[in-house]
């Protein structure tokens, strides 16, 4: 649109400045007079009946301000909302339970809050957790996934009577069919267990109300400050203009930081209104470990119908999903599971059927991935079983099937996580394949370099999998374009950042369409105050759905521009461009007038605005695609194992990736690389160990491996643009998809690496002790 | 209440006295105290060193020291790297980090850069297994640590 190109360029960011020199405000740095502090009273068990509270101890401690437990909060008690409804399938079944500010009757896991105490420090708060004097009786719990089911298994929420959240099938042609058919059936049992999004901050919640104004305030670590806000004045009875939320620099999410609601987010602002003091409670990394969703745990009954030249003719996968002790993200994750299950393949017959359970173990929520990885590591897996009995090259049985560029739009039939029938937009997977196979030297590794490293006594070998990610989805962002009298540019939206460099691409979408340049382009995410429509930063749709919308009203502001323009100038429209915060005339640049010169214009103190037009260069545009745009791409890693302690090695890692136009290579290769690291955090290192009684066993980083610099390799990338049809950047969502595919990868090439033990690997986590004892046993049982 | 110990420390240049309970986290007395908030805290149990400051010279984990511990001492926060807020003049590695893209939601990024600036000094010239390894002791959720990594070579070469 302008004659400088601020896409596709490596521009640094706007923040950093302000973080690097630990200038930038999150949560915990919010300090305000009179304020006090609040920690929380957890349950130890994970699955126990309530009996009694006494706070007498806590309350008459010296410091304490006040106590409150469930009966404290009268008619305020209530269990959050459901967030997402379930898609209209026949014959579901959903059975809805959603969290509870403080427990009344029992407790569904370990962690979940009994009391709040708000005193003078949180060291005073924490001691006076000491003086409470909880009764309750324990439970046997419920951990084991088909256990649950038993008709002898305690029931966590008694109004359903089962401890089934919900049971979906969903068909596309027809599997029996293909069933019949085919020449081979690879059938299979993966698990694929649970772990925690880890962001580097805990979550934490200020809230202060201020009588005098009537206002609340409220600093949150949350990924989606509007729908926060809207709740929270309906719950207290507010005006929504009464109520201010803010999600300041937030250190990371990763969808841990969009559950609406936490108990704390529901809890300190109706506390803080009561005491009339400000309030402060920030989450330390324990409780994070019990009190902040998690993702994961299902087992796939899987299987593949091919036919005998590796065909897919059909699959067929009945799973367990674990909620945990609520669903209020409703079949979120389990639909993506099925749905990308179906990855970059030509699959013409599809019967998936999965059932979710409750267990007493922390709520599940979507997570970087959300599911999407488990679908992804049963189809790859299954592909690589099946190449290995039909004895075609890995990369060959996926290429016979992946669908060709000009089967788009593709409808897979089934219903996505947003009720819409799953359809990819577009795509284009071969030249994917093909370039990640060239970048890792598939042939050459495999004809040559394995062999030779081979006959020398080392274990090496290699993954390549490919994937695809649904992005991108509604409802809907808006944004919010003002040219200020100084010429800069003001852009509001409402989603929140936790690190992925909107205030940057913005930026660039709006110098992109206004030619100004990017110091004076200013934006502001997470505040209520400065906008107010919206949802928030999930699903990778932040560039995709807020970045549109920033585009068209940007669009509608240079329109502004150029009437304006015209008049001052007395030339036609068509005859103007903007270049460099400026209007000038095409064939006379010296006849020219500034942007802010127009915001003067556009705000005249004398005179009248003419009927039909509005003051100020100013325009506000929403945008909802009708569906998510379909990211894909390509991982391929090369890895070494030692044989003896089980370590493995990643030698090399190769991305390509599709994720349609690419407004910034650095932002975008960043969250690559970052969602890789969490990949393999997931596929080697990070694993919730519940014992039995639903106890975590290993809550806090010494125990929960995080990856390290000295595990990450660096990650070799490659950008395919398939520009998305549905919008009108061309972009498709990528903080996701580093981490959805990883977990396949490793497992072949660990796999691979260790051809002469004969593995099959249908679980991940690996850990170096899971893998010790797989090779042992292979050994054993040779 | 309980006790408290006057305690008398320099944070970056400024002369700090205090009194304070023995208990009192060193992490906490520079972010709720002297309201220095560049100093993160990620773990409060010493493995993420998203609280490294340093302590007359050496880089430490503040959530693991009381402040009573550091009476006397002198200490650099991430606040004191680039002093004047009002130039755009950075420390050449904050400024390393900005080019190389080596922070994202910067939670992390205060301790990974006390970390590295003490290490440059000792060892200006690392190579990439060294910065690896040193900064092995240090979490970050959102990089997988390529572009700290880098970030780091840059000011090493930068300062050659
Ligand atoms: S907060 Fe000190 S090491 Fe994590
Ligand atoms: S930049 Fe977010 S944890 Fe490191």
């Amino acid at each position: 649109m302008t004659s400088r190109r601020f896409f596709g360029e490596r521009f640094t960011r706007n923040e950093d400045a302000r973080l690097l020199r630990g200038l930038a405000l999150f949560v915990d740095d919010v300090h305000l007079d009179g304020m006090l502090h609040v920690a929380f009273l957890r349950s130890d068990y994970a699955h126990a009946r309530l009996i009694s509270v006494d706070t007498a101890a806590a309350r008459a401690r010296p410091g304490v301000v006040a106590v409150y437990t469930a009966d404290d909060l009268g008619a305020y008690w209530q269990p959050g909302p459901l967030l997402v409804a379930p898609p209209p399938i026949d014959g579901l079944v959903f059975n809805a339970a959603t969290q509870v500010p403080l427990i009344k009757d029992k407790a569904r896991h370990a962690g979940e809050p009994i009391a709040m105490v708000v005193a003078e420090s949180r060291y005073v708060a924490e001691d006076a957790l000491v003086d409470i004097v909880v009764d309750m009786d324990p439970l046997d719990a419920v951990v084991d996934l088909e256990a649950a089911l038993e008709p002898d298994a305690p029931v966590i929420h008694e109004q359903h009577g089962t401890n089934l959240a919900s049971h979906v099938v969903q068909q596309k042609g027809d599997y029996q069919r293909a069933h019949r058919e085919a020449a081979l059936i690879v059938k299979r049992r993966f698990h694929y267990d649970r772990g925690v999004a880890g962001a580097l901050e805990n979550r934490g919640v200020v809230a202060q109300w201020d009588a005098r104004c009537e206002e609340l305030t409220v600093w949150d670590t949350t990924q989606a400050p509007i729908p926060i806000r809207s709740g929270l004045a309906r719950m207290l009875g507010l005006l929504e203009s009464q109520v201010r939320v803010i999600a300041p620099f937030v250190g990371g999410g990763f969808g841990s930081k969009i559950m609406m609601f936490y108990p704390e987010e529901v809890l300190l602002p109706w506390a803080a209104m009561r005491l009339n003091r400000p309030l402060k409670w920030i989450e330390d990394r324990q409780e994070n470990f019990y009190a902040t969703t998690q993702e994961r745990l299902q087992i796939h009954d899987a299987e593949l119908a091919l036919s005998e030249d590796g065909h897919i003719l059909g699959v067929h996968d009945v799973f367990l999903h674990d909620t945990g002790a609520y669903n209020p993200y409703g079949l979120t994750i389990p639909i993506n599971s099925q749905c990308t299950l179906l990855g970059p393949y030509d699959v013409p017959n599809y019967y998936t059927e999965f059932r979710v359970i409750f267990t007493n173990k922390t709520t599940v929520t979507p997570v970087r991935g959300a599911g999407r990885q488990h679908g992804v590591f049963v189809m790859e897996r299954l592909l690589d079983f099946a190449a290995k009995e039909l004895g075609i090259d890995r990369v060959e049985i996926r290429k016979r099937n992946l669908l060709s560029s000009d089967d788009f739009p593709h409808n897979h039939v089934i219903l996505f996580q947003d009720s819409a029938p799953l359809v990819y937009d577009s795509g284009n997977y071969l030249p994917a394949l093909e370039k990640a196979v060239d970048l890792i030297g598939y042939d050459e590794f495999v004809r040559e370099e394995q062999p030779r490293l081979r006959a020398a006594g080392r274990h090496v070998g290699l993954g390549i999998v490919s994937y695809i990610e649904g992005t991108g989805i509604g409802p809907y962002e808006g944004a919010r374009v003002t040219v200020e009298p100084s010429g800069q540019v003001r852009v509001a939206t409402g989603v929140g950042t936790q690190g992925q460099g909107h205030y940057t691409v913005f930026a660039q979408v709006v110098a992109e369409v206004l030619d100004v340049d990017l110091d004076r382009i200013h934006v502001t995410t997470g505040d209520t105050r400065e906008f107010h429509w919206g949802t928030g930063t999930f699903a990778s749709r932040g560039v995709v759905v807020a970045g549109s919308a920033c585009h068209e009203a940007a669009v509608a502001v240079r329109k502004k521009i150029l009437g304006l323009a015209s008049d001052a100038l007395g030339v036609a429209e068509n005859d103007l461009e903007l270049e460099g915060g400026r209007v000038r005339v095409k064939d006379a640049p010296e006849r020219a007038v500034d942007l802010g010169e127009l915001a003067v214009r556009a705000n005249p103190l004398r005179g009248a605005v003419t009927p039909g037009t509005e003051p100020g260069l100013e325009a506000t545009a929403y945008f909802g695609p009708d569906r998510g745009s379909t990211a894909s791409g390509v991982h391929a890693m090369i890895v070494e194992v030692d044989r003896e302690t089980a370590m493995v090695e990643i030698k090399r890692y190769v991305v390509v990736h599709d994720s349609g136009r690419v407004i910034n290579p650095m932002l975008v290769e960043g969250q690559i690389q970052g969602g890789v690291a969490h990949g393999i955090g997931n596929a080697f290192y990070e694993q919730l160990v519940y014992d039995d009684t639903g106890q975590l066993l290993n809550a806090s980083f010494m125990d929960y491996l995080l990856p390290t610099a000295t595990d990450v390799p660096r990650v070799e990338m490659a950008h395919i643009e398939t520009p998305s049809p549905l919008n009108p950047l061309g972009v498709k969502g990528v903080g996701e998809a580093g981490a959805i595919p990883t977990g396949a990868a490793f497992a072949q090439a660990v796999e691979d690496a260790l051809a002469e033990d004969d593995l099959e690997i249908r679980e991940i986590p690996l850990s170096p002790n899971r893998l010790f004892e797989m090779i042992r046993d292979a050994r054993a049982t040779r | 209440m309980s006790q408290q110990i006057p305690i008398s420390v320099n944070v970056n240049g400024t002369l700090y006295e205090r009194a304070v309970e023995p208990r009192l986290l060193l992490s906490d007395f520079l972010r709720h105290e002297l309201e220095l908030t560049g100093t993160h805290v990620g773990c409060e149990h010493g493995v993420c060193g998203a609280c490294t400051v340093l302590l007359d010279g050496d880089a430490v984990r503040s959530c693991l020291l009381f402040a009573v511990q550091v009476d006397g001492h002198g200490l650099v926060t991430v606040e004191g790297l680039a002093p004047d807020a009002s130039s755009d003049r950075l420390h050449p590695l904050q400024e390393a980090f900005r080019e190389a893209h080596g922070l994202q939601c910067g939670f992390c990024t205060p301790g990974f850069l006390m970390t590295l600036v003490a290490f440059l000094e000792e060892n200006p010239h690392p190579s990439e297994r060294e910065i690896r390894e040193v900064i092995s002791g240090h979490l970050c959720r959102c990089t997988g640590y390529q572009s700290i990594v880098e970030a780091t070579k840059i000011a090493a070469r930068r300062s050659a």
